[in-house]
Protein backbone atom coordinates (compact mmCIF):
# COMPACT_ATOMS: atom_id res chain seq x y z
CA UNK A 1 0.00 0.00 0.00
CA UNK A 2 1.42 3.67 -0.65
CA UNK A 3 1.48 4.76 2.48
CA UNK A 4 -1.76 7.21 1.96
CA UNK A 5 -0.67 9.13 -0.92
CA UNK A 6 -3.24 7.67 -3.21
CA UNK A 7 -5.76 8.52 -1.08
CA UNK A 8 -5.83 12.50 -2.00
CA UNK A 9 -6.78 12.48 -5.86
CA UNK A 10 -7.51 16.39 -5.74
CA UNK A 11 -3.99 17.95 -5.47
CA UNK A 12 -2.80 20.67 -7.97
CA UNK A 13 -0.72 20.03 -11.04
CA UNK A 14 2.33 22.09 -11.42
CA UNK A 15 0.19 24.42 -13.65
CA UNK A 16 -2.33 25.43 -11.08
CA UNK A 17 -5.53 23.05 -12.01
CA UNK A 18 -7.21 20.45 -9.93
CA UNK A 19 -7.54 18.08 -12.43
CA UNK A 20 -10.23 16.24 -10.71
CA UNK A 21 -12.54 19.32 -10.49
CA UNK A 22 -12.04 19.86 -14.27
CA UNK A 23 -13.00 16.57 -14.91
CA UNK A 24 -16.41 16.66 -12.52
CA UNK A 25 -17.29 19.70 -14.84
CA UNK A 26 -16.98 17.27 -17.60
CA UNK A 27 -19.34 15.02 -16.33
CA UNK A 28 -21.94 17.63 -15.73
CA UNK A 29 -21.02 18.59 -19.38
CA UNK A 30 -22.08 15.41 -20.38
CA UNK A 31 -25.51 15.07 -18.08
CA UNK A 32 -28.80 15.98 -19.58
CA UNK A 33 -29.56 19.72 -20.07
CA UNK A 34 -31.61 21.40 -16.74
CA UNK A 35 -32.86 25.37 -17.43
CA UNK A 36 -33.92 27.80 -14.97
CA UNK A 37 -36.02 30.97 -15.75
CA UNK A 38 -37.24 33.93 -13.36
CA UNK A 39 -40.48 35.57 -13.98
CA UNK A 40 -41.91 39.02 -12.60
CA UNK A 41 -43.64 36.63 -9.77
CA UNK A 42 -42.42 32.84 -10.21
CA UNK A 43 -39.22 31.16 -11.63
CA UNK A 44 -39.41 28.14 -13.59
CA UNK A 45 -37.31 25.06 -14.44
CA UNK A 46 -36.95 22.78 -17.15
CA UNK A 47 -34.88 19.47 -17.43
CA UNK A 48 -34.28 17.46 -20.70
CA UNK A 49 -35.87 14.07 -19.23
CA UNK A 50 -33.71 10.96 -20.85
CA UNK A 51 -36.67 8.71 -22.57
CA UNK A 52 -37.50 5.47 -20.87
CA UNK A 53 -36.61 2.08 -22.33
CA UNK A 54 -39.70 0.26 -22.93
CA UNK A 55 -39.60 -2.09 -20.42
CA UNK A 56 -38.90 0.87 -17.49
CA UNK A 57 -41.36 1.73 -15.07
CA UNK A 58 -41.72 5.23 -15.40
CA UNK A 59 -43.51 5.86 -12.20
CA UNK A 60 -40.20 5.11 -10.12
CA UNK A 61 -37.73 6.65 -12.30
CA UNK A 62 -36.67 9.61 -9.90
CA UNK A 63 -36.68 13.11 -11.01
CA UNK A 64 -34.40 15.61 -12.05
CA UNK A 65 -35.75 18.33 -10.18
CA UNK A 66 -36.66 17.83 -6.34
CA UNK A 67 -37.75 19.59 -3.88
CA UNK A 68 -35.38 20.42 -1.05
CA UNK A 69 -37.93 22.26 1.62
CA UNK A 70 -41.58 23.06 0.65
CA UNK A 71 -40.36 26.60 -0.87
CA UNK A 72 -36.80 25.52 -2.53
CA UNK A 73 -36.73 23.32 -5.86
CA UNK A 74 -33.48 21.79 -7.06
CA UNK A 75 -32.69 20.46 -10.70
CA UNK A 76 -29.13 19.32 -11.51
CA UNK A 77 -27.00 18.27 -14.45
CA UNK A 78 -24.63 15.06 -14.02
CA UNK A 79 -24.10 11.94 -11.95
CA UNK A 80 -27.81 11.54 -10.76
CA UNK A 81 -26.70 9.52 -8.03
CA UNK A 82 -24.07 11.59 -6.94
CA UNK A 83 -26.89 13.98 -6.68
CA UNK A 84 -28.75 11.76 -4.47
CA UNK A 85 -26.30 12.39 -1.77
CA UNK A 86 -26.01 16.06 -2.43
CA UNK A 87 -30.05 17.00 -2.47
CA UNK A 88 -30.05 14.21 0.75
CA UNK A 89 -27.48 16.61 2.58
CA UNK A 90 -29.27 19.96 1.33
CA UNK A 91 -32.90 18.66 2.70
CA UNK A 92 -31.33 17.44 6.50
CA UNK A 93 -30.00 20.69 6.26
CA UNK A 94 -32.97 22.59 5.28
CA UNK A 95 -34.96 21.16 8.20
CA UNK A 96 -31.88 21.93 10.83
CA UNK A 97 -32.25 25.04 10.35
CA UNK A 98 -35.60 24.80 10.92
CA UNK A 99 -35.68 23.26 13.88
CA UNK A 100 -32.58 25.33 15.16
CA UNK A 101 -33.70 28.90 14.11
CA UNK A 102 -37.49 28.46 13.48
CA UNK A 103 -37.26 29.89 10.18
CA UNK A 104 -37.43 27.98 6.75
CA UNK A 105 -34.33 28.60 4.89
CA UNK A 106 -33.68 31.21 2.81
CA UNK A 107 -32.53 30.52 -0.89
CA UNK A 108 -29.29 31.95 -1.11
CA UNK A 109 -28.32 29.96 2.69
CA UNK A 110 -28.85 26.75 1.11
CA UNK A 111 -27.07 27.66 -2.03
CA UNK A 112 -24.49 28.48 -0.18
CA UNK A 113 -24.88 25.09 2.25
CA UNK A 114 -24.74 23.05 -0.96
CA UNK A 115 -21.93 25.04 -2.52
CA UNK A 116 -19.74 24.08 0.91
CA UNK A 117 -20.21 21.04 0.44
CA UNK A 118 -19.28 20.43 -3.01
CA UNK A 119 -16.50 22.52 -2.46
CA UNK A 120 -15.32 20.42 1.24
CA UNK A 121 -15.74 17.29 -1.34
CA UNK A 122 -12.32 19.01 -3.47
CA UNK A 123 -10.01 19.27 -0.61
CA UNK A 124 -10.68 16.16 1.38
CA UNK A 125 -8.57 13.01 1.59
CA UNK A 126 -10.53 10.04 0.22
CA UNK A 127 -13.52 11.80 -1.63
CA UNK A 128 -14.04 12.66 -5.25
CA UNK A 129 -15.49 15.58 -6.20
CA UNK A 130 -19.48 15.81 -6.76
CA UNK A 131 -20.20 15.47 -10.57
CA UNK A 132 -23.10 17.62 -10.94
CA UNK A 133 -24.32 21.62 -11.11
CA UNK A 134 -27.25 22.64 -9.88
CA UNK A 135 -29.78 25.13 -10.15
CA UNK A 136 -31.82 26.17 -7.02
CA UNK A 137 -34.43 28.50 -7.35
CA UNK A 138 -37.53 29.45 -4.92
CA UNK A 139 -38.77 32.09 -2.74
CA UNK A 140 -37.62 33.45 0.51
CA UNK A 141 -39.62 33.15 3.21
CA UNK A 142 -42.37 36.13 3.26
CA UNK A 143 -41.05 37.53 0.14
CA UNK A 144 -42.28 37.47 -3.73
CA UNK A 145 -39.01 37.62 -5.07
CA UNK A 146 -37.97 34.63 -7.19
CA UNK A 147 -34.40 33.56 -6.69
CA UNK A 148 -31.96 31.65 -8.86
CA UNK A 149 -29.01 30.53 -7.88
CA UNK A 150 -26.29 27.93 -9.94
CA UNK A 151 -23.94 25.90 -8.06
CA UNK A 152 -20.74 24.23 -9.81
CA UNK A 153 -18.44 21.48 -8.72
CA UNK A 154 -15.89 23.35 -7.43
CA UNK A 155 -18.44 25.44 -4.64
CA UNK A 156 -18.58 28.35 -6.68
CA UNK A 157 -21.84 29.85 -6.75
CA UNK A 158 -23.92 32.67 -8.52
CA UNK A 159 -27.11 34.34 -8.90
CA UNK A 160 -28.58 34.22 -12.38
CA UNK A 161 -31.97 36.05 -13.95
CA UNK A 162 -31.78 32.79 -16.39
CA UNK A 163 -29.21 30.16 -16.83
CA UNK A 164 -28.96 26.59 -18.24
CA UNK A 165 -26.27 23.89 -16.96
CA UNK A 166 -25.28 20.47 -18.21
CA UNK A 167 -25.53 19.08 -22.11
CA UNK A 168 -25.38 21.76 -24.75
CA UNK A 169 -25.95 24.42 -22.03
CA UNK A 170 -23.73 26.56 -23.54
CA UNK A 171 -26.56 26.80 -26.56
CA UNK A 172 -29.26 27.30 -24.39
CA UNK A 173 -27.39 29.83 -22.75
CA UNK A 174 -27.02 31.68 -25.30
CA UNK A 175 -30.62 32.07 -26.73
CA UNK A 176 -31.92 32.87 -22.94
CA UNK A 177 -29.02 35.49 -23.23
CA UNK A 178 -30.87 36.83 -26.83
CA UNK A 179 -34.40 35.98 -25.91
CA UNK A 180 -34.85 37.05 -22.01
CA UNK A 181 -36.39 39.85 -21.06
CA UNK A 182 -37.29 41.68 -17.23
CA UNK A 183 -40.52 40.70 -15.47
CA UNK A 184 -42.03 38.36 -17.82
CA UNK A 185 -45.43 37.00 -16.71
CA UNK A 186 -46.56 33.57 -16.24
CA UNK A 187 -46.83 32.35 -19.55
CA UNK A 188 -44.14 33.85 -21.30
CA UNK A 189 -41.64 32.63 -18.78
CA UNK A 190 -42.45 29.18 -19.07
CA UNK A 191 -42.68 29.31 -22.66
CA UNK A 192 -39.23 30.78 -22.90
CA UNK A 193 -38.04 28.01 -20.47
CA UNK A 194 -39.67 25.24 -23.15
CA UNK A 195 -38.42 27.14 -26.20
CA UNK A 196 -34.60 27.17 -24.78
CA UNK A 197 -35.02 24.04 -24.04
CA UNK A 198 -36.07 22.82 -27.52
CA UNK A 199 -32.91 24.23 -29.04
CA UNK A 200 -30.95 20.95 -27.60
CA UNK A 201 -34.33 18.43 -27.34
CA UNK A 202 -35.38 17.21 -30.63
CA UNK A 203 -38.12 14.83 -29.28
CA UNK A 204 -40.34 17.60 -28.23
CA UNK A 205 -43.13 17.47 -25.08
CA UNK A 206 -42.51 13.99 -23.62
CA UNK A 207 -38.53 14.53 -22.80
CA UNK A 208 -39.24 17.61 -20.98
CA UNK A 209 -39.81 18.57 -17.54
CA UNK A 210 -40.95 21.74 -16.29
CA UNK A 211 -41.80 23.03 -12.80
CA UNK A 212 -42.93 26.34 -11.52
CA UNK A 213 -42.53 27.70 -8.53
CA UNK A 214 -44.63 30.42 -7.04
CA UNK A 215 -44.29 32.77 -3.59
CA UNK A 216 -46.08 30.80 -0.86
CA UNK A 217 -46.87 27.52 -2.77
CA UNK A 218 -45.01 24.23 -3.16
CA UNK A 219 -43.74 23.15 -6.56
CA UNK A 220 -46.15 22.19 -9.63
CA UNK A 221 -44.79 20.34 -11.66
CA UNK A 222 -46.88 20.63 -15.79
CA UNK A 223 -48.64 18.06 -16.57
CA UNK A 224 -47.85 16.76 -19.79
CA UNK A 225 -50.83 18.01 -21.83
CA UNK A 226 -49.71 21.43 -20.91
CA UNK A 227 -46.09 20.98 -22.17
CA UNK A 228 -47.34 19.66 -25.25
CA UNK A 229 -49.80 22.81 -26.12
CA UNK A 230 -46.54 24.90 -25.55
CA UNK A 231 -44.61 23.31 -27.89
CA UNK A 232 -47.04 22.86 -29.97
CA UNK A 233 -47.54 27.01 -30.31
CA UNK A 234 -43.88 27.12 -30.42
CA UNK A 235 -44.04 24.86 -33.44
CA UNK A 236 -46.86 26.93 -35.44
CA UNK A 237 -44.75 30.05 -34.51
CA UNK A 238 -41.83 28.94 -35.53
CA UNK A 239 -43.65 27.73 -38.94
CA UNK A 240 -45.36 30.92 -39.51
CA UNK A 241 -42.08 32.84 -38.78
CA UNK A 242 -40.42 30.75 -41.45
CA UNK A 243 -43.46 31.02 -43.91
CA UNK A 244 -43.55 34.65 -43.74
CA UNK A 245 -39.99 35.27 -44.23
CA UNK A 246 -40.33 34.26 -47.48
CA UNK A 247 -42.76 35.80 -49.00
CA UNK A 248 -41.48 38.94 -46.26
CA UNK A 249 -38.79 38.80 -48.60
CA UNK A 250 -40.14 38.40 -52.24
CA UNK A 251 -42.24 41.47 -51.66
CA UNK A 252 -39.84 43.64 -49.42
CA UNK A 253 -36.52 43.68 -51.27
CA UNK A 254 -38.48 45.51 -54.30
CA UNK A 255 -39.62 43.59 -57.48
CA UNK A 256 -36.81 43.48 -59.44
CA UNK A 257 -35.25 40.78 -56.89
CA UNK A 258 -38.46 38.54 -57.51
CA UNK A 259 -37.97 39.66 -61.09
CA UNK A 260 -34.29 38.47 -61.04
CA UNK A 261 -34.80 35.63 -59.20
CA UNK A 262 -37.07 33.95 -61.56
CA UNK A 263 -34.69 34.12 -64.98
CA UNK A 264 -32.63 32.21 -62.32
CA UNK A 265 -34.92 29.37 -61.67
CA UNK A 266 -35.59 28.90 -65.53
CA UNK A 267 -32.44 28.77 -66.17
CA UNK A 268 -31.58 25.91 -64.22
CA UNK A 269 -34.25 24.03 -65.83
CA UNK B 1 -16.31 11.68 6.52
CA UNK B 2 -19.59 9.58 6.69
CA UNK B 3 -19.58 9.98 10.36
CA UNK B 4 -20.50 13.90 10.24
CA UNK B 5 -23.71 13.33 8.46
CA UNK B 6 -26.96 11.57 10.89
CA UNK B 7 -29.31 9.49 8.86
CA UNK B 8 -31.61 11.75 10.89
CA UNK B 9 -31.80 14.75 12.83
CA UNK B 10 -29.67 14.62 15.65
CA UNK B 11 -31.78 14.56 19.29
CA UNK B 12 -30.27 17.13 22.05
CA UNK B 13 -27.11 16.03 23.18
CA UNK B 14 -27.20 14.19 26.09
CA UNK B 15 -24.44 16.15 28.03
CA UNK B 16 -26.84 17.52 30.84
CA UNK B 17 -26.50 16.10 34.24
CA UNK B 18 -29.31 14.54 35.41
CA UNK B 19 -29.87 17.10 38.13
CA UNK B 20 -33.52 17.06 40.06
CA UNK B 21 -35.63 16.14 37.36
CA UNK B 22 -39.14 14.80 37.51
CA UNK B 23 -39.33 16.60 40.77
CA UNK B 24 -42.17 18.51 39.65
CA UNK B 25 -43.39 16.35 37.32
CA UNK B 26 -45.67 14.83 40.33
CA UNK B 27 -47.26 17.98 40.40
CA UNK B 28 -47.25 20.69 37.85
CA UNK B 29 -47.43 18.71 34.85
CA UNK B 30 -50.39 16.69 35.80
CA UNK B 31 -52.66 19.71 35.49
CA UNK B 32 -52.17 19.88 32.26
CA UNK B 33 -55.40 18.44 29.93
CA UNK B 34 -55.04 16.75 26.59
CA UNK B 35 -57.77 14.64 25.08
CA UNK B 36 -58.56 13.01 22.36
CA UNK B 37 -61.52 11.72 21.19
CA UNK B 38 -61.81 9.64 17.40
CA UNK B 39 -65.06 9.15 15.76
CA UNK B 40 -66.43 7.82 11.81
CA UNK B 41 -64.71 10.18 9.99
CA UNK B 42 -62.54 12.47 12.13
CA UNK B 43 -59.92 12.73 15.45
CA UNK B 44 -60.66 15.46 17.58
CA UNK B 45 -57.63 17.05 19.67
CA UNK B 46 -58.22 19.09 22.68
CA UNK B 47 -55.55 20.61 25.16
CA UNK B 48 -55.48 23.12 27.95
CA UNK B 49 -54.45 26.95 27.15
CA UNK B 50 -52.55 27.41 30.84
CA UNK B 51 -48.78 27.59 30.70
CA UNK B 52 -48.26 26.64 34.17
CA UNK B 53 -45.08 27.07 35.86
CA UNK B 54 -45.32 25.98 39.95
CA UNK B 55 -48.63 27.67 40.87
CA UNK B 56 -48.58 30.11 38.71
CA UNK B 57 -50.15 30.38 34.97
CA UNK B 58 -47.85 31.96 32.85
CA UNK B 59 -50.32 32.07 29.65
CA UNK B 60 -53.99 31.29 28.98
CA UNK B 61 -53.05 30.59 25.16
CA UNK B 62 -50.57 27.81 24.78
CA UNK B 63 -50.40 25.82 22.06
CA UNK B 64 -49.52 22.40 23.36
CA UNK B 65 -49.78 20.84 19.62
CA UNK B 66 -47.53 20.67 16.64
CA UNK B 67 -48.52 19.15 13.46
CA UNK B 68 -46.51 16.65 12.12
CA UNK B 69 -47.39 16.69 8.63
CA UNK B 70 -50.65 17.22 7.07
CA UNK B 71 -52.71 14.70 8.80
CA UNK B 72 -50.80 14.01 11.84
CA UNK B 73 -51.49 16.10 14.97
CA UNK B 74 -49.40 15.80 17.84
CA UNK B 75 -50.32 17.00 21.23
CA UNK B 76 -47.82 16.83 24.52
CA UNK B 77 -47.56 17.74 27.87
CA UNK B 78 -44.71 17.16 30.58
CA UNK B 79 -41.41 18.65 31.82
CA UNK B 80 -41.43 22.71 30.22
CA UNK B 81 -38.80 22.61 28.13
CA UNK B 82 -38.53 19.04 27.28
CA UNK B 83 -42.29 19.33 25.65
CA UNK B 84 -41.54 21.55 22.85
CA UNK B 85 -37.70 20.11 22.39
CA UNK B 86 -39.03 16.53 21.86
CA UNK B 87 -42.18 17.83 19.87
CA UNK B 88 -40.51 19.80 17.31
CA UNK B 89 -37.43 17.61 16.75
CA UNK B 90 -40.03 14.68 16.20
CA UNK B 91 -41.69 17.35 13.97
CA UNK B 92 -38.38 18.32 11.94
CA UNK B 93 -37.55 14.34 11.07
CA UNK B 94 -41.79 13.88 10.02
CA UNK B 95 -41.09 16.55 7.40
CA UNK B 96 -37.56 15.53 6.77
CA UNK B 97 -39.03 12.30 5.68
CA UNK B 98 -41.85 13.48 3.90
CA UNK B 99 -39.27 15.64 1.68
CA UNK B 100 -36.80 12.47 1.11
CA UNK B 101 -39.58 10.39 -0.09
CA UNK B 102 -42.31 12.36 -1.53
CA UNK B 103 -44.81 11.05 0.53
CA UNK B 104 -46.07 11.29 4.01
CA UNK B 105 -45.39 8.95 6.94
CA UNK B 106 -48.57 6.97 8.36
CA UNK B 107 -49.60 7.63 11.79
CA UNK B 108 -49.02 4.62 12.67
CA UNK B 109 -45.64 4.84 11.67
CA UNK B 110 -45.15 8.09 13.15
CA UNK B 111 -46.64 6.89 15.87
CA UNK B 112 -44.23 3.86 16.79
CA UNK B 113 -41.31 6.09 15.25
CA UNK B 114 -42.14 8.92 17.99
CA UNK B 115 -41.92 5.77 20.36
CA UNK B 116 -38.75 4.35 19.55
CA UNK B 117 -37.31 7.91 19.69
CA UNK B 118 -38.82 8.02 23.45
CA UNK B 119 -37.93 5.01 24.20
CA UNK B 120 -34.11 5.61 23.46
CA UNK B 121 -34.12 8.43 25.00
CA UNK B 122 -35.76 7.06 28.10
CA UNK B 123 -32.91 4.83 28.14
CA UNK B 124 -29.95 7.82 27.85
CA UNK B 125 -28.62 9.90 30.54
CA UNK B 126 -31.33 12.34 30.22
CA UNK B 127 -34.62 11.30 28.84
CA UNK B 128 -37.60 13.26 28.02
CA UNK B 129 -40.37 13.60 30.28
CA UNK B 130 -43.42 14.11 27.81
CA UNK B 131 -46.59 12.34 27.82
CA UNK B 132 -48.29 12.56 24.10
CA UNK B 133 -51.34 12.09 21.87
CA UNK B 134 -50.94 11.75 18.71
CA UNK B 135 -54.10 12.40 16.42
CA UNK B 136 -54.13 11.64 13.16
CA UNK B 137 -56.01 10.41 9.64
CA UNK B 138 -54.81 7.14 8.03
CA UNK B 139 -55.31 8.20 3.95
CA UNK B 140 -54.74 4.72 3.10
CA UNK B 141 -57.02 3.50 5.50
CA UNK B 142 -58.99 5.94 5.34
CA UNK B 143 -59.46 5.76 9.05
CA UNK B 144 -59.15 8.12 11.89
CA UNK B 145 -56.50 7.11 14.00
CA UNK B 146 -55.36 8.44 17.74
CA UNK B 147 -51.96 7.01 19.36
CA UNK B 148 -51.73 7.56 23.09
CA UNK B 149 -47.61 7.66 24.38
CA UNK B 150 -46.95 8.40 28.15
CA UNK B 151 -42.88 9.18 29.10
CA UNK B 152 -42.32 5.84 29.82
CA UNK B 153 -42.45 5.18 25.91
CA UNK B 154 -45.58 3.14 26.00
CA UNK B 155 -48.00 3.46 23.10
CA UNK B 156 -51.32 2.39 22.57
CA UNK B 157 -53.85 2.78 19.70
CA UNK B 158 -57.00 4.25 21.43
CA UNK B 159 -60.58 5.53 19.85
CA UNK B 160 -60.30 8.13 22.67
CA UNK B 161 -57.42 8.98 25.39
CA UNK B 162 -56.49 11.47 27.86
CA UNK B 163 -53.29 12.27 29.95
CA UNK B 164 -53.05 13.85 33.75
CA UNK B 165 -55.14 14.08 35.59
CA UNK B 166 -57.87 15.17 32.90
CA UNK B 167 -58.03 10.83 32.73
CA UNK B 168 -59.89 10.88 36.31
CA UNK B 169 -62.64 13.04 34.98
CA UNK B 170 -63.24 12.00 31.17
CA UNK B 171 -62.68 8.64 30.58
CA UNK B 172 -66.13 7.78 32.67
CA UNK B 173 -67.39 9.84 30.57
CA UNK B 174 -66.27 8.51 26.93
CA UNK B 175 -66.35 4.98 28.71
CA UNK B 176 -70.65 5.64 28.82
CA UNK B 177 -70.75 7.71 25.78
CA UNK B 178 -68.38 7.20 22.97
CA UNK B 179 -68.71 5.33 20.03
CA UNK B 180 -67.07 4.47 17.18
CA UNK B 181 -69.49 5.67 14.60
CA UNK B 182 -70.05 8.74 16.17
CA UNK B 183 -70.18 12.08 13.87
CA UNK B 184 -68.49 15.08 14.53
CA UNK B 185 -71.29 16.74 16.21
CA UNK B 186 -71.83 13.85 18.37
CA UNK B 187 -67.80 14.09 18.75
CA UNK B 188 -67.92 17.54 20.01
CA UNK B 189 -70.89 17.31 22.42
CA UNK B 190 -68.95 14.68 24.15
CA UNK B 191 -65.72 16.90 24.15
CA UNK B 192 -68.11 20.07 25.62
CA UNK B 193 -69.18 17.02 28.55
CA UNK B 194 -65.34 15.93 29.28
CA UNK B 195 -64.80 20.28 29.08
CA UNK B 196 -67.46 20.89 31.83
CA UNK B 197 -66.49 18.40 33.65
CA UNK B 198 -63.24 19.10 34.23
CA UNK B 199 -63.85 22.67 34.84
CA UNK B 200 -66.51 21.47 37.66
CA UNK B 201 -64.05 19.09 39.46
CA UNK B 202 -60.63 20.39 38.53
CA UNK B 203 -59.24 22.21 41.43
CA UNK B 204 -57.30 24.99 38.88
CA UNK B 205 -58.04 26.99 36.32
CA UNK B 206 -56.45 25.54 32.73
CA UNK B 207 -57.98 28.25 30.88
CA UNK B 208 -60.20 26.53 28.85
CA UNK B 209 -58.99 24.26 25.47
CA UNK B 210 -57.50 24.73 22.31
CA UNK B 211 -59.45 22.19 20.16
CA UNK B 212 -58.05 20.31 16.69
CA UNK B 213 -59.44 18.32 14.78
CA UNK B 214 -58.18 16.11 11.77
CA UNK B 215 -60.06 14.72 9.05
CA UNK B 216 -59.15 13.70 5.31
CA UNK B 217 -58.44 16.84 4.32
CA UNK B 218 -56.33 18.45 6.62
CA UNK B 219 -55.89 20.17 10.04
CA UNK B 220 -57.85 22.65 11.06
CA UNK B 221 -58.15 24.60 14.33
CA UNK B 222 -62.05 24.46 15.58
CA UNK B 223 -63.65 27.49 17.56
CA UNK B 224 -64.42 26.34 21.12
CA UNK B 225 -66.51 28.90 23.60
CA UNK B 226 -65.22 28.73 27.16
CA UNK B 227 -67.31 31.60 28.68
CA UNK B 228 -70.35 29.73 29.77
CA UNK B 229 -70.82 29.07 34.13
CA UNK B 230 -70.54 25.26 34.82
CA UNK B 231 -72.88 24.56 37.91
CA UNK B 232 -70.52 22.81 40.87
CA UNK B 233 -72.77 20.99 43.40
Amino acid sequence: MASGYDRALSVFSPDGHVFQVEYALEAVKRGTCAVAVKGADIVVLGCEKRSAMKLQDTRITPSKICLVDTHVALAFAGLNADARILVDKARLEAQSHRLTVEDPVSIEYITKYVAGVQQRYTQSGGVRPFGISTLIVGFDPNDKTPRLYQTEPSGIYSAWKANAIGRSSKTVREFLERNHKNDLDREETIKLTVKSLLEVVQTGAKNIEIAIMAPGKGIEMLPLEDIEKYVESINTEKQEEAASRRPGRATGSGGTATLAARPGGERSE
Amino acid sequence: MSSEWPDTLAAAPGQYAACGRGEEHGLGVHWEVLLGITGKDFTIIAASKAAMRGATVLKASDDKTRALNSHSLMAFSGEAGDTVQFAEFIQANIQLYSMRNSMELSPSATANFVRGELASALRSRRPYTVNLLLGGYDEIADKPTLYWIDYLASLAPVPYAAHGYAQYYCLSLLDKHHHPDIDFAQGMKILRMCSEELKRRLPIDFKGLMVKIITKDGIREEEYADDQNVAVP
